[in-house]
């Protein structure tokens, strides 16, 4: 069983890049997905961060918790002043330094939409990762378009969403880049695979990075991984990669190709304050739909 | 010496910033800038100009993007018009906060709704208040001046903000006009190579726009204002220097044309400026005491120098090609403002708004302006504040 097996410690060493007193809440994601970059790029990053939580985490100024280069930008533009450092990079002979949007998925699959669609098409050598947190958390937890069916929102306060949630990374395939891959941050080993493949690689590359957030979703801040962990377990969240025009199934996810392998739905949503209103018909309808997500993942393998 | 090519504005423009060697140009087209990026595609792929276009999808990545790529050590540019001006409005405050080094031609042109490509100051004297440097030019010989000097103005380390190179759609961006190129050797000795304050290159780990305390982000804008002062004396300086490289000097932040002995001034900005500098040329073979002192900076605006020239005259009329609604246009408005620290008796001071939308302002418009303005201040009356000259 390939899934026990006890993984080799990333190659991260404590208060090198990520550095502690940073401002995130309690439990957030978001420190824990720089660990992994850190490991990988040390401070060889440039990380150009849209208006997000993250803007937020890094700590106010004079202080900053990532040794290594960030560049705040205006919201809808992280993957246009990426292309722009990129291209200048190249210019100036600069080639061993990694370009990284990292934005939220307001800033990705909302207001960054346009930049992100233009950046792909152009194919400018960075890595875009989206930091999926389902909702805009930074301003309070309002409903984006990366929000799951049913969830509870600030503007979705009563019924929850009506629809379902944007799928970016499809978007991102059908744009033709050279690598799409999805990611968790339960599965860091999985995510510091990603990035190792990604920087290999010249182009645009997407990583959609499923990130719970315990302030937005309502659990205990204790629970980040294990409810990451369960989005993957019942198949709600499929990791892969995309590459060479196929979908590549990636090892956590490989087991819940298999039905009857995955864990209840309900364990998901049952932790979360979010999903608290669900009623059985609104959960069959999120059953339905990852069944449709497994199908297409299945015929383009 | 240079070489006399017949250029548009618009090619005056793209030749500037061939010859200002930029190393990225991220643009996205829009009526009347579009020709500019279109010579600069040709210039790059042709291999004339050793440089990386970005074809982006919007104007806000346009501003966007070339910030970044200044901001990772390039000399970068890109030019735009009205909506799309109006559209990267953002990008235009980040970039001037961030203190990064960029030039930026704005083809002048009206804002919509309704639909109309034609010119007026609309979009450009939008931007007062982004920390932009503001220049304008009178005709193709200027515009490629300026563009070539804003990069040197710009990357001076006294001043380190964007600067906006104006010049109105279809009456210079598309008129032919021919237009003295420097020697390259010789432009590039002048202009050096790209200065900034900082570089984000990942060399070493630098952030730049985390998050500020209210002082913190006080003492930022104070510096822009700061460097603002700073920039009047590094464009007269360029332009003294620039007048020693090709010959061609303006006079800085204005221009004066028979302002010494006169005792009323007339003030433009743009390509009608030549309009009115010929129709007050007829105005003073007819005896009447008139100067132009035309604007080329309206950021910072140059009131220390407007005041020399206003001091002691009996009038001013100020010719303004927009307006902010409920209240005059700019150019007065800043004048008025700024002469109020110099006297309490100021002269008779007219505003004209004219030319919106495109409509045709002519020498003839502008004689009779400025002869009916003249004439009623010397009978002894008030001529009205605020008059909107329309034609029909």
């Amino acid at each position: 069983m390939a899934q026990t097996r006890p993984k080799p410690p990333l190659p991260y060493r404590m208060r090198d890049i990520v550095l502690p007193g940073d401002a995130a809440c309690p439990g957030c994601p978001i420190p824990m997905a720089w660990k992994v970059l850190a490991a990988v790029f040390r401070d060889k990053m440039i990380l150009v961060i849209p208006a997000c939580c993250s803007s937020v985490v890094v700590g106010a100024y004079p202080g900053n918790s990532i040794k290594a280069s960030v560049v705040h930008v205006a919201f809808a533009s992280a993957a246009a002043v990426a292309s722009g450092i990129a291209e200048a990079l190249k210019k100036r002979g600069v080639n061993d330094v990694q370009v990284i949007a990292w934005a939220g998925d307001g800033g990705t699959a909302d207001i960054g939409m346009a930049s992100l669609s233009g950046a792909a098409e152009r194919n400018h050598d960075m890595i875009y990762i989206m930091y999926d947190n389902e909702a805009y958390m930074n301003t309070g937890i309002q409903r984006s378009s990366s929000t799951p069916f049913g969830a509870w929102t600030t503007t979705t306060p009563i019924i929850g969403k009506t629809e379902h949630k944007k799928d970016v990374a499809r978007i991102m395939i059908a744009h033709g880049v050279p690598y799409v891959a999805t990611a968790s941050i339960a599965y860091p080993h999985d995510f510091y695979a990603k990035l190792q493949k990604a920087r290999r690689i010249r182009g645009f590359k997407f990583i959609h990075l499923h990130a719970p957030c315990p302030t937005g979703w309502r659990f205990d801040p204790k629970y980040t991984v294990e409810i990451a962990k369960l989005a993957v377990e019942t198949g709600l969240w499929i990791l892969y990669e995309y590459y060479d025009g196929k979908i590549h199934l990636s090892g956590p996810s490989r087991p819940y190709m298999d039905p009857a392998k995955r864990k209840p739905v309900e364990e998901y949503l049952k932790l979360q304050g979010r999903f608290k209103k669900m009623t059985p018909e609104k959960i069959e309808e999120i059953k339905k739909y990852a069944e449709m997500y497994w199908d297409w993942i299945k015929r383009h393998m | 010496m240079g070489k006399v090519v017949p250029i548009t504005g618009n090619y005056a423009v793209a030749y500037a910033a061939k010859m200002a060697r930029v190393q990225v140009v991220a643009a996205y087209p829009i009526t009347p800038q579009t020709s500019i990026v279109e010579k600069l595609a040709e210039f790059i792929e042709s291999g004339e100009l050793d440089a990386v276009m970005i074809r982006v999808e919007s104007e806000h990545s346009a501003l966007a993007a070339t910030f970044g790529a200044a901001l990772a050590g390039a000399r970068a540019f890109t030019a735009t018009s009205s909506h799309g001006l109006l559209y990267m409005h953002e990008w235009v405050h980040w970039t001037s906060r961030a203190r990064v080094p960029v030039v930026m031609a704005i083809v002048t042109r009206t804002i919509g709704t309704p639909w109309n490509i034609w010119p007026d100051h609309s979009d450009f004297m939008d931007q007062r208040d982004t920390g932009w440097i503001l220049g304008f030019g009178m005709d193709n010989q200027e515009v490629f001046d300026l563009t070539v000097q804003a990069f040197k103005i710009s990357e001076d380390p006294r001043v380190y903000l964007p600067v906006m190179i104006g010049l109105e759609g279809f009456i210079l961006g598309h008129t032919t006009m021919p237009v003295e190129l420097p020697d390259q050797k010789e432009l590039d000795d002048w202009l050096g190579p790209r200065r900034q304050g900082y570089v984000i290159d990942g060399r070493e780990p630098l952030a730049i726009g985390n998050l500020a305390w209210p002082e913190d982000t006080e003492e930022m804008f104070m510096d822009i204002q700061k460097a603002m002062e700073e920039a009047k004396q590094v464009i007269k300086e360029v332009d003294e220097s620039y007048g020693k490289l090709t010959g061609r000097k303006y006079g800085g932040l204005i221009q004066c044309v028979g302002c010494s002995n006169a005792k009323y001034i007339a003030i433009a900005m743009g390509a009608w400026a030549g309009d009115l500098i010929e129709a007050v040329q007829k105005l003073r073979e007819e005896g009447y005491p008139v100067g132009v002192a035309r604007i080329r900076f309206v950021r910072p605006f140059p009131i220390e120098d407007l005041w020399k020239i206003i001091n002691g005259v009996k009038g001013v009329i100020v010719l303004d090609r927009a307006i902010s609604f409920g209240a005059w246009g700019q150019i007065y408005t800043d004048l008025v403002a700024g002469l109020a620290q110099y006297t309490r008796n100021l002269p008779v001071i007219s505003n004209i708004v004219a030319g919106i939308g495109g409509v045709n302002v002519t020498h003839t418009d502008f004689y009779k302006l400025v002869k009916n303005f003249v004439d009623i201040v010397e009978k002894g009356e008030q001529p009205p504040v605020f008059t909107w000259y329309h034609k029909r």
